[in-house]
């Protein structure tokens, strides 16, 4: 077997006495799809927010490539090839999508200025292969309707290599066609061996893109599951019941029959 | 529409013959506010508004006021406020009196009148400033106070900070060389201020040619080549009218003989020479030019704004935005410094008052040149103008004879009408 992308092991984090990420192992293999579910406030955000440097763990390792790292800040997720793709659009809705896509990493020219001209044709050509409809380069992403908003989103994880991909509610905001057009994205970016965290609420979403599920409850997982092995109902199971049926792997938080 | 008058195919109707030059309609409207509101002082006052003389007195005027704003401009654009530079500038020009007539010649010995002193002088004053502010910075970044509060609370403690400084007394007169920035006592003179109009001009032009060019090799929309040229004419058009102007104030005669007999020579017989562009205006402008480079072409500038647009979306992306607070407000800091450097050499004297209620002036011009609270919004040449704007009010008022009480209240309600008129062309245009 291959080594995992990403390996999050025994992760916890608590915020004031309230164990809001308890024990949590997950990983990630390239080119998959893993699919964290569970309600609000289950931890999945948070979760991912340890990965992407916004929060720091309590405890827990943290395993890229088979490698154990440390990470402190957005910029050492970065590092690691790790890009997220916030639920609330992590945009700057006041600049345009060039200083969006090249926020925190600006091209300069020799002198050390910011080159927006460089990053105007390189957002170009990026978004012309990600939504050749795209046209609003000179105005504020605040001009632009949530799919456009999104696709500078997504064009920002792509550009910069990133091996792993974690996308918080990519279709929330959007349209049908938009959903769909984030949908082809995925596949696309899967068949290039990247690994994507998806969190939903969508399970018909769930279903179509991920390969398997994890699925947590008060911070605990679960159960994990692959997708072809549990229905959806079993999977609404393990969101609202926290039962874990017989195609999944129990977690910690799975529910005690006996 | 936009794709017409780039291509410039079409008759050039008023409409897209704006576009097609791609001016901000927003600068162009209060270039249109100011043009009208100096008409009207001019007609009122019987042309005396609109003197060389009066032009220079209120480019003067403005400096100080327009260093801060420039700096005030950032602060509000990442949703912070400063309220203390009124008293920040009295602290360092307390801090800078004091170098140049006590320490450095005494303590240092330097001795009065050493060329090295009125430097000296600025370099500590910019220090003094830029650790004070920097000061305010991380107790906002770091320490999580807002900022209205810290520097409600710099209001009061620079003020008398200042007063312990000086012992409450008035201290000058201040070196000879230091007060030539404050205006009137330094000028280019008119060979030096033609040469630096043509300069000014020449970058200018320069730098529309290097960025139409870099445009085209990326095979960018670039504006019709009348457009450009229109937009030549014009700014060369400001720059060296600017330079007329002040050229034709003529230095007075008594003045000049004076100068004349300084240097050991007598006037010839009907020869006259103007004052040209004051060291302070040249200052102003070299810190125009650098705040608006840092705010378009440094990653420090890119960060401000996005940070103003959306903290969090800021912080995600590995920006350090506590550490970017400390360096807005230590900017904020040095260029209190350099506008205490120009207020105290306009005066000659530190005094006790200097600057008071320069913050509301300063928070005004940002506000009034279109720097929105909300942050993420705002520009350098916007903020000038509004210092500008502000001045030309007063003073035009004073001259017509508005009475002090009525003058205030004109421009509070003038303050308050152009963020209203503000609002309602952002609705209009769906910004």
């Amino acid at each position: 077997m291959t080594t995992p992308l990403i390996e999050m092991k025994d992760m916890s984090i608590s915020f004031g006495g309230v164990h809001a990420v308890d024990n949590v192992s997950v990983d990630l293999y390239p080119g998959e799809v893993v699919g964290l579910l569970g309600h609000n406030g289950a931890g999945k955000s948070t979760l991912i927010k340890i990965l992407s440097g916004a929060y720091k763990a309590d405890s827990g390792e943290i395993r890229v490539n088979g490698k154990k790292v440390s990470i402190n800040s957005p910029r050492d997720a970065r590092a690691h090839n790790i890009e997220t793709i916030y639920q609330t659009l992590a945009l700057a809705d006041n600049l345009d999508a060039a200083s969006n896509l090249f926020l925190g990493r600006e091209l300069t020219t020799a002198l050390g200025f910011v080159d927006d001209d460089a990053m105007e044709a390189e957002t170009r050509k990026i978004m012309g292969r990600l939504n050749p409809n795209f046209a609003k380069f000179s105005s504020p992403v605040k001009a632009l309707s949530g799919g456009q908003r999104q696709s500078v989103a997504i064009a920002r994880a792509v550009y910069f290599n990133a091996q792993t991909l974690i996308m918080d509610e990519p279709t929330a905001a959007l349209g049908p066609h938009e959903t769909q057009m984030v949908a082809e994205l995925i596949k696309e970016l899967k068949a290039q061996g990247i690994g994507i965290f998806l969190i939903s609420h969508d399970i018909h979403d769930v279903f179509s893109l991920c390969d398997r599920v994890a699925v947590m409850k008060n911070g605990k997982v679960v159960g994990t599951a692959k997708t072809d092995d549990v229905t959806d109902d079993e999977v609404l199971g393990m969101i609202i019941l926290g039962k874990c049926p017989p195609g999944a792997t129990p977690g910690p938080g799975a529910l005690n029959d006996d | 529409m936009s794709d017409d008058a780039l291509s410039g195919a079409k008759q050039p109707t008023a409409r897209n013959f704006l576009s097609a030059l791609q001016l901000d309609t927003r600068l162009l409207g209060m270039i249109g506010a100011f043009v009208v509101l100096c008409l009207v002082f001019n007609v009122v006052t019987d042309g005396r508004f609109l003197t060389p003389r009066n032009i220079f007195n209120l480019s003067i005027q403005s400096v100080s006021v327009a260093i801060m704003a420039t700096g005030m401009v950032f602060v509000i654009v990442t949703r912070h406020i400063d309220l203390s530079v009124g008293s920040l500038l009295a602290t360092v020009a307390a801090i800078m009196a004091v170098a140049q007539t006590d320490f450095l010649p005494n303590v240092v010995g330097l001795g009065l009148g050493h060329p090295l002193v009125w430097i000296l002088a600025i370099v500590a004053g910019i220090i003094g400033g830029v650790i004070i502010g920097a000061f305010h910075g991380w107790l906002i970044g770091y320490l999580g106070i807002p900022a209205f509060i810290v520097t409600l609370g710099g209001l009061l403690v620079w003020r008398n900070v200042a007063w312990f400084i000086t012992d409450g007394q008035t201290i000058g007169p201040l070196d000879e060389t230091f007060t030539k920035i404050g205006g009137i006592g330094g000028t280019l003179g008119e060979t030096w201020s033609w040469v630096f109009g043509i300069v000014a001009t020449l970058a200018a032009l320069g730098f529309q040619v290097v960025s139409r060019r870099r445009k085209q090799a990326h095979g960018f929309p670039i504006k019709p080549l009348w457009a450009e040229a229109v937009l030549s004419a014009l700014v060369s058009g400001a720059i060296l009218g600017f330079v007329w102007i002040l050229n034709s104030y003529d230095i007075p005669k008594a003045r000049l003989r004076r100068i004349y007999e300084a240097a050991g020579e007598t006037l010839p017989d009907g020869f006259t020479t103007g004052y040209g562009v004051p060291y302070s205006v040249v200052l102003l402008i070299v810190v125009a030019i650098v705040m608006t480079v840092v705010s378009q072409r440094t990653r420090l500038g890119r960060y401000i704004f996005a940070t103003g647009g959306n903290p969090d979306a800021a912080e995600l992306s590995g920006i350090n935005t506590r550490m970017l607070t400390v360096k807005i407000f230590a900017l904020m800091g040095g260029l209190c410094a350099l506008a205490g450097a120009v207020a105290a050499a306009r005066l000659g004297f530190s005094t006790n008052d200097i600057g008071t209620l320069d913050e509301l002036r300063v928070i005004a011009a940002a506000v009034i040149g279109g720097t929105a609270l909300a942050g993420g919004v705002g520009t350098i040449y916007g903020a000038i103008l509004g210092a500008l704007i502000m001045q030309s009010l007063q003073s035009g008022m004073a001259m017509v004879g508005v009475d002090a009480p009525l003058q205030n209240i004109v421009v509070g309600t003038v303050l308050v009408m152009a963020v209203f008129v503000d609002i309602l062309y952002r609705k209009r245009v769906g910004d």
